[in-house]
């Protein structure tokens, strides 16, 4: 056990509607020692798909044990989203070995747990299996894309008084769920520290755009035609960036990346519904021209406004690259010494 | 005759059930059900086929890039695309980081951990099994989750992010690398290199391909059985019989991988024949899937996945998976990195394979070659790269028209194929590579390729997860979410 952290803070994690891509996501968290990590700040997994050996009757002892109240659960995290159909019956998704629908075990298992976290945007809303016709009636614990409600309803509360806790994403990042998993097991985690749609503020008030390399190119309005191109996405590529909450290019993927830098389009993977944008991901929705998704807290005339001045004053330099997959031009060496 | 109902199986992606008919110690018969449907093919109807690439990664979380690749060539098929150089090598480096990753991954986290079970307590090697695979605890565990997350930094810079990526178009790939770039990306693959000759050869990768036999194989193993994960792992071959567990069906299927701009794959496809050593072409228009024991609307016959039909009858009597039998020429085949091996004409992989067939030793064996020999393909794929030179040609708007897209994941043979009707997706059907492994009975009752290699496996007494089975359905590394996606 470690110190100043809350002794053996259990998590049970499972999946079900979803791809794993969560869990594959969190391996990838930027440390040297992944169990090490976990193990120092308190937190004991209990079972996790990919990491524990515990397969078949062992692990569905374990699971009887935690809804029976024998074992002390700190913290459910549902990766996936729960597949309510085919007519209510969750059997689209039966947990191997128990003929029980997975949505019977999470909804017991919930309402043992001193917190109920759902990792990614599948758990959290849906996610992309509600797609097109949402064929498995899928859904997420506590929303239905931005509608609450969810497989335990508007209304659920864990023991610790917290609503779902949504570690949105697709997948959702390493350090968003390491970070929110150590704050609670360090009792620092309260209601205020959720946005309006159950997300964590430390990740969810930022928005994508902060931090993007591609600034310069939209401040100047210089865009990107096709894939490849340096310029900024939003205005043909469908970014949408400016608009999405999320820290993806100030706390980079896998190193030093991020959707942006990686040369398409931020497609709202945060956000609830991102699934069926109704439009094609990679076009920007236009009326007369203009993208009707313009930036949340900007007026629009002001924006066509600005956005007029700006291409008309775009450096050379700036114009020709966005449409470039390399540097065409680069920054002018000045003789002199910079002022 | 007992029978006994086990799962979930954990490690995987997703999980399963496997029904087991047992008599006199032994397993008579096998049911292999995937319990969970989400319903890709349904979702991706009527949406812009350009679309599809960001849906189809989603059906998986370990094997997205290889999902995005299948994708892509279906659409590049149907809008006749050709990626330039710079972008068919990226896209290689890409795929290539996550099948090895998947390889690692299998190794060290989904399939050893089983070695250290109790069961094995009485064997010599069991307490250094522990040492290095248990998880959570174990040494080499850990220091292989660390090397895989140092690994996937690539794709940081050469994809975004992963899993997941954008970054992979019909036409190339969005990230164009500079020249300061692929020097810090080659160091990255030396920096995995490094922990796979230290760590899980401690060999050069170079002289552990080299091995052209089984008897080279055994007498360099020999020299030091313990030195090494990977001749600890082979030390417990000899000791618990894994050679001859979970033999396969002897067909093996490999579309080919890692496509070159020059035409041809650096390892090569086709169907190879065991029982008579042969290579034959691959015929993809002889592919079927059969629904007789799928919870999913039967369409009376087997049907090519241009045409296939993928709607759930949860009700459906005999029925017991979500999961399609696909079928070539009407045959059960099995596929993987075993398969590619194979067909790429590996020496010591045909040798272990003609002595001993698929099982549980030879599916881990030909995953291990794999790794050493594809690290040196992706350090000279990178050196290929030209800057300044295209990374990717635009997509046309798709309108019309039929594509197929064959790739290769870590765990085998991995196919997409498209139509599309006035700028819409009309049918999107996927078969991948565990649908073929793990696939129920075809109408005629054949078994799947696991279903039949779980025939014969050895249940001890009291067993509820017998450890045998367990080992053969991780020797498949299967990924159970692609399986009915
Ligand atoms: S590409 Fe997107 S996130 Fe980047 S600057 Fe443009 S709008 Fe902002
Ligand atoms: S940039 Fe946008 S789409 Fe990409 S991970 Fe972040 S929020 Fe999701």
């Amino acid at each position: 056990m470690s110190m100043g952290a809350a002794a053996g803070f259990n998590v049970l994690w499972l999946q079900s509607g979803g791809c794993g891509g969560c869990s594959m996501s969190l391996l990838c968290a930027d440390t040297t020692d992944f169990h090490g990590q976990l193990r120092d700040a308190g937190i004991d997994l209990l079972w996790h798909p990919s990491l524990s050996i515990e397969s078949g009757h062992e692990l569905s002892t374990m699971l009887d044990r935690i809804a029976d109240g024998r074992l002390r659960l700190d913290a459910l995290c549902i990766e996936g989203s729960l597949l309510r159909g085919p007519h209510g019956s969750g059997r689209f998704h039966v947990l191997a070995g128990t003929g029980i629908p997975m949505i019977h075990w999470v909804s017991r298992l919930a309402a043992r747990a001193r917190h109920v976290v759902a990792v990614g945007s599948c758990a959290a809303w849906g996610g992309v299996t509600a797609g097109g016709d949402n064929p498995t009636d899928a859904c997420g614990l506590q929303f239905e894309d931005d509608r609450r409600g969810g497989l335990l309803g508007a209304d659920f509360r864990s023991e610790s008084g917290l609503p779902v806790i949504n570690i949105a994403g697709c997948p959702t990042h390493p350090s968003w769920v390491i970070d929110t998993l150590m704050a609670l097991a360090a009792e620092s985690f309260t209601a205020g520290d959720l946005d309006q749609l159950g997300r964590p503020r430390f990740y969810a008030d930022q928005l994508v755009h902060h931090g993007c390399t591609r600034n310069e190119y939209y401040e100047f309005k210089a865009s990107a035609e096709k894939p490849s191109d340096l310029g900024c996405m939003m205005e043909h590529m469908g970014c949408k960036g400016t608009q999405v909450h999320a820290d993806c290019n100030t706390r980079l993927w896998n190193g030093e990346g991020s959707c942006t830098r990686g040369g398409y389009a931020c497609v709202a993977c945060t956000e609830p519904g991102f699934q069926e944008p109704g439009h094609p991901f990679q076009q920007t929705p236009k009326l007369a021209g203009i993208p009707i998704g313009l930036p949340t807290d900007m007026p629009k005339a002001w924006f066509v406004a600005l956005a007029s001045l700006s291409k008309s004053a775009t450096p050379r330099r700036v114009k020709l690259n966005a449409v470039a997959d390399h540097l065409v031009v680069t920054p002018a060496v000045r003789k002199t010494r910079l002022k | 005759m007992t029978r006994l109902l086990v799962g979930p199986f954990n490690r995987v992606e997703g999980d399963l059930e496997v029904t087991l008919d047992i008599a006199d110690g032994r397993v008579t018969s096998a049911r292999v059900n995937a319990p969970m449907y989400r319903g890709f093919e349904q979702i991706l109807r009527g949406k812009n086929p350009h679309d599809a690439l960001v849906y189809v990664p989603r059906i998986c979380g370990i094997c997205s890039v290889s999902q995005s690749v299948a994708s892509a060539r279906a659409l590049a098929d149907l809008g006749g695309l050709e990626m330039p150089p710079n972008g068919q090598h990226a896209t290689n480096v890409i795929l290539a980081t996550e099948n090895l990753a998947d390889h690692l991954t299998h190794f060290y986290l989904f399939f050893m951990p089983d070695f250290t079970r109790p069961v094995y307590a009485s064997r010599a090697w069991h307490a250094e099994a522990e040492r290095r695979f248990a998880p959570q605890t174990g040494e080499q565990t850990r220091a292989a989750i660390a090397a895989r997350q140092r690994w996937f930094t690539l794709l940081g810079t050469l994809a975004g992010k992963w899993p997941h990526t954008q970054s992979i178009e019909p036409g190339g790939s969005t990230r164009p690398i500079e020249a300061a770039e692929r020097v810090r990306l080659l160091s990255r693959v030396r920096e995995f290199r490094a922990f796979l000759e230290r760590q899980l050869f401690a060999a050069p990768l170079e002289k552990v391909s080299s091995i052209a036999s089984e008897a080279e194989l055994w007498a360099w193993h020999a020299q030091d059985p313990w030195r090494g994960d990977f001749r600890l792992f082979l030390s417990m071959v000899k000791d618990a019989a894994l050679e001859r567990l979970g033999p396969g069906p002897g067909r093996y299927l490999s579309y080919g991988a890692y496509p070159q701009p020059d035409g041809g794959f650096e390892l090569g496809g086709g169907v190879w024949h065991a029982q008579r050593a042969v290579l034959s072409r691959l015929d993809e228009a002889a592919i079927r899937e059969d629904a007789t024991h799928a919870w999913l609307a039967d369409s009376a016959a087997p049907r090519h996945p241009l045409d296939g039909l993928t709607l759930p009858d949860a009700d459906k009597p005999d029925a017991y998976t979500w999961n399609k039998a696909p079928r070539l020429a009407g045959e059960v085949v099995e596929t993987g990195a075993i398969a590619r091996q194979l067909a790429s004409a590996q020496p010591l992989v045909r040798d272990a394979v003609a002595r001993h067939g698929g099982t549980v030793y030879t599916r881990v064996l030909a995953r291990l070659i794999e790794l050493a020999r594809v690290v040196p393909m992706m350090e000279r794929w990178l050196q290929q790269l030209q800057s300044g030179e295209s990374y990717c040609v635009p997509s046309p708007h798709f309108t019309e028209g039929v594509g197929v897209g064959l790739s290769e994941a870590a765990r085998g043979s991995l196919g997409h194929w498209i139509v599309a009707i006035r700028g819409q997706i009309a049918n999107y059907q996927i078969v991948a590579p565990t649908t073929w492994n793990f696939s129920p009975r075809d109408a005629a009752g054949t078994p799947g390729a696991l279903e039949q290699a779980l025939e014969g496996a050895p249940v001890q007494e009291g067993e509820l997860t017998p450890v045998a089975v367990q080992h053969i359905v991780r020797s498949f590394d299967p990924c159970m979410v692609c399986t009915v996606h």
